[in-house]
């Protein structure tokens, strides 16, 4: 029902995605990637959710698990290919003062890399 | 139309089946013509409802989901026969403090309040119904 989808490098950005609904098991999928990136020397990660169109609260509060880990090493989480009902939750809970979010992964990628 | 029509859902304890909530509320939220914005709102606050109930009722007993339609708004009610909650005891969650603190979770509450138009919860040690309003226009 959930997974990661995919993973990839653009120019030094690491690129996950996701399908379903990112819940508490897709959270925690996503985290033992960013983990992986990070011990191999990475700190700057944009996530697509385009193919994850509903989510928990549970699931996002492992992202701040994550952005508490990339911010003591001056890392970002970003974000793209929102729906409408992710950006409100992301922005009623405040995840946006420390996240970027994007249209799309091209755009993420102009501005971050 | 009947005055009021009711869906009534009894939802078991397991894995993902606020889903099946959302499904439901999908459905109404068509019936009643509201926005695909207002349906998705909905949505996310009955998840929260939802996994507030599981989680933190402390019972293995099914909980039930009322869904209330009116002319004027929806009106769902989200009821548990856990152990109830204090709610002078709940903090809103700041992110700031979040970031750093160890315990990242207790958003629902806050966000079931910022999505809906009206929220209320009687709560005691027979169980807890959390009642929350949707109206149709968006002014009101």
């Amino acid at each position: 029902m959930s997974s990661i989808t995919g993973k990839s490098i653009r120019d030094g950005i690491v690129i996950i995605s996701t399908e379903g609904y990112f819940n508490k098991d897709l959270g925690e999928a996503l985290k033992a990637v960013a983990d992986e990136e990070i011990k191999n020397g990475h700190k700057n990660f944009l996530i697509n959710l385009e193919n994850s169109k509903i989510v928990n609260s549970i699931g996002a509060s492992i992202l701040i698990e994550i952005i508490e880990d990339l911010q003591s090493m001056d890392g970002s989480l970003n974000f793209c290919n929102l729906a409408p009902i992710i950006a409100k939750t992301f922005k009623i809970m405040g995840l946006t003062k420390y996240c970027e979010t994007f249209e799309n992964e091209d755009a993420a990628i102009a501005k971050l890399a | 139309m009947k005055k009021n029509p009711t869906v009534e859902l009894k939802l078991p304890i397991l894995k993902d089946m606020e889903l099946v909530a959302t499904h439901t509320s999908d459905v109404v939220a068509k019936h009643m013509n509201l926005s695909e914005e207002k349906s998705a709102e909905i949505s996310m606050a009955l998840i929260e409802a939802c996994i507030n109930a599981f989680e933190h009722s402390e019972t293995k007993e099914d909980i039930y989901i009322h869904f209330i339609i009116s002319d004027e708004n929806l009106t769902i009610k989200v009821i548990d026969k856990g152990v109830g909650f204090d709610a002078s005891a709940i903090e809103l969650p700041n992110i700031d403090q979040k970031i750093t603190d160890e315990r990242k979770r207790g958003w629902g509450l806050m966000l079931i309040k910022e999505l809906m138009d009206k929220v209320d919860y009687e709560s005691d040690n027979t169980g807890t119904t959390l009642t929350m309003t949707k109206n149709k226009k968006t002014d009101e």
